[in-house]
């Protein structure tokens, strides 16, 4: 059996680190574990969208912090993957604002539309679907969060074409400088 | 229609750039400030009886009143804008469309308490907010409204936005505090309160979006005249996200004081119940505030009309009434389970429980436990006494209100829902039925 090479440590791009350094100057001094959030969210878009074990050590060797203090809080807090994802995560709210209007049809529909179990990703690798909770958008009910972008009223079949065949033609999401994702159809001026 | 006083310009064509708002009178709040004593800022807000607007209700000027102030110690104003209260969406609202009016509040809030140095803590799903944010606070530096020595006044001030990581938690300003010093979101133990050791261990004030933004209209008006509007305790106007089963969901800025049955049947506000249906509940303040059948929401126990303020939805305690809490405004029509839907928030409650407190940790699983099976046709009637007994026992017994927050909406479904819990055991074939409902004796599918 041929010896598995050791995988590339991974680095943070030119412009994730200027992004950091910026970030940096927001807290004292000798706070810049203050930055250990914003800087995972950097992590994982650029690292393909999860933070693995490798990337964690960056992250901390980065804010010069003891890799256990990364950990404790990336395992914390829902937004960060701690598995491998599809291109796509589909982050459908599930609480009760949106199940009245429609969340676990909308689940089931995207179940059988991606060929996705709700956790898992889609044969294609297309997409990963995430039920979350709450994501402040109750009025526009059913809510997809796909990273930084809602879509809402995800009622129809329409609404939740136009989502995926959006995704779909996505090529390439550029992480740094930050995209403009647009505001949601609520949000939009009305 | 009631006067807006925050949302006035929400639809003119570029108010979210610093250059239109300003055309429209932005940032007077702010040179009206600086020309005043920090202390007679905080005697306006003081004035002008603002409660805060993020579920708690608290007095601003009086939590502002509590700052500790040592000579010499930085001191920090963070902003919550970690909105992730279930049926509550007005902060994301506020600050996509207007993020030059929280800027401007912030600035004159921080000047209030003496802070250098202010946070916007922004729930984490929000980062296309942070960017909008961002880009405004860079126009407010760039126009000598942040930085140093603002406007010629000798006042200075740095203002950033920092992500969290999705935690309900967070909301609560202590467990906010630990995150924003990139820690796990716990709460803290009280005391010592933020207004003596908040961030980084210094005196610290934590405000909603929406208070911080009312300081605007406060400053603009004087205290005094704020204080007109409203209904006794409540002043001025308040923002309410409408969401369920209306016909127009969406935010409402109302004067304190509009009676709920026009909230939701006035064609000027929510238009009614959609479907042609019938209205069969309501959570008034945030999926942690008591739920009440129709007819508590729309008149008292006494008959009165209630009203869209702080008093008179609280006008029976939790007997027969609730809370304004946030303002997050929950209709459920005749069709809705409240099984369901309580089981649906007891699994938010646990999810979301940080595991820092047994009462709570446990006890919002076992609520979980046991309401999903009386959802699924597995219950006794043993299990509805059981999630009220396990709701009172983490009510009061942990550190955070979390433990509050999940215990209320179980106590208030089973008081005023019981006859429904009871169908669900007694009737466990026809209660699982998809689209079933309990309706008096009648099911519908």
């Amino acid at each position: 059996m041929e010896p598995t090479s050791p995988a590339a440590k991974p680095q943070f791009s030119p412009a994730a680190q200027a992004e950091i350094k910026r970030l940096l100057t927001h807290y004292p001094d000798d706070r810049r574990k203050s930055a250990l959030l914003p800087v995972l969210h950097i992590a994982q878009a650029e690292f393909g969208g999860w933070v693995s074990p490798e990337v964690q050590d960056l992250v901390a060797e980065t804010l010069s912090l003891r890799p256990i203090e990364v950990y404790e809080v990336s395992t914390f807090y829902t937004m960060f993957n701690l598995k491998p994802v599809g291109k796509h995560v589909l982050e459908i709210c599930r609480t009760g604002p949106c199940m009245l209007r429609g969340s676990d049809e909308l689940t089931a529909q995207l179940e059988r539309i991606t060929g996705a179990k709700v956790g898992g990703t889609s044969p294609d690798g297309l997409f990963t679907l995430k039920e979350v909770e709450c994501l402040a958008a109750c009025g526009f009910a059913p809510v997809v969060q796909v990273r930084e972008k809602y879509y809402e009223s995800l009622d129809t079949e329409e609404n939740v074409n136009a989502m995926l065949s959006e995704l779909k033609s996505l090529v390439h999401r550029p992480i740094l400088p930050w995209e403009e994702t647009g505001l949601p159809t609520s949000l939009q001026n009305n | 229609m009631g006067r807006k006083l925050l949302t006035e310009h929400v639809n003119v064509e570029g108010i979210e750039t610093f250059a239109v708002y300003r055309k429209h009178g932005g940032y007077r709040a702010v040179e009206k400030a600086l020309k005043m004593t920090p202390d007679e800022v905080v005697e306006e807000v003081k004035k002008s009886g603002l409660r805060g607007r993020g579920g708690a209700g608290f007095p601003t000027g009086m939590k502002w009143s509590f700052l500790a102030k040592p000579e010499g110690v930085p001191r920090y104003l963070v902003c919550n804008a970690d909105e992730s209260e279930p049926g509550t969406f007005k902060d994301r609202y506020l600050m996509s469309k207007l993020p030059h009016l929280l800027i401007e509040g912030m600035i004159a809030s921080s000047y209030a308490l003496g802070a250098r140095t202010s946070y916007i803590y922004i729930r984490g799903e929000l980062l296309y907010v942070l960017r909008i944010l961002e880009k405004a606070i860079a126009e407010a530096y760039a126009a000598g409204f942040l930085g140093e020595n603002i406007q010629g006044s000798g006042y200075s001030l740095d203002l950033h936005v920092h992500p969290g990581g999705g935690a309900y938690i967070c909301g609560e300003e202590t467990a906010l505090l630990e995150s924003l010093e990139g820690k796990r979101g716990n709460p803290r133990n009280k005391p010592p309160f933020p207004a003596v050791q908040g961030l980084y261990a210094r005196p610290t004030v934590v405000n909603n979006v929406e208070s911080i933004a009312t300081v605007v209209p406060i400053l603009n008006l004087g205290g005094d005249e704020y204080a007109k509007i409203g209904v006794g305790r409540s002043t001025g106007t308040k923002l309410f996200s409408a969401c369920g089963h209306l016909n127009k969901p969406g935010i409402y800025e109302l004067e304190l004081g509009v009676p709920v049955e026009e909230f939701i049947y006035s064609d000027e506000y929510c238009g009614g119940i959609w479907k042609g249906r019938d209205l069969k509940a309501v959570v008034a303040g945030g999926s942690s505030v008591p739920i009440l059948p129709k007819e508590l929401i729309l008149k008292t126990a006494a008959g009165e009309n209630r009203l869209m303020t702080y008093e008179s939805l609280s006008d029976g305690g939790f007997v027969t009434g609730t809370m304004l809490g946030s303002g997050g405004f929950i209709a459920m029509d005749e069709t809705t389970c409240i099984v369901k839907n309580t089981w649906n928030f007891s699994r938010f409650y646990h999810h979301e429980s940080c595991g820092q407190c047994s009462p709570c940790r446990e006890g919002t699983g076992w609520l979980e436990k046991v309401l999903h099976r009386l959802e699924h046709g597995h219950g006794s009637m043993h299990d509805i006494d059981l999630i009220v007994s396990v709701a009172k026992q983490i009510e009061g017994n942990t550190i955070c209100p979390l433990g509050e927050a999940a215990a209320w909406p179980v106590a208030a479904a089973v008081r005023h829902f019981r006859d429904e819990f009871e169908w669900h055991v007694t009737h466990p074939k026809e209660a699982t039925q998809p689209g079933a409902v309990y309706r008096g004796n009648l099911v519908l599918a």
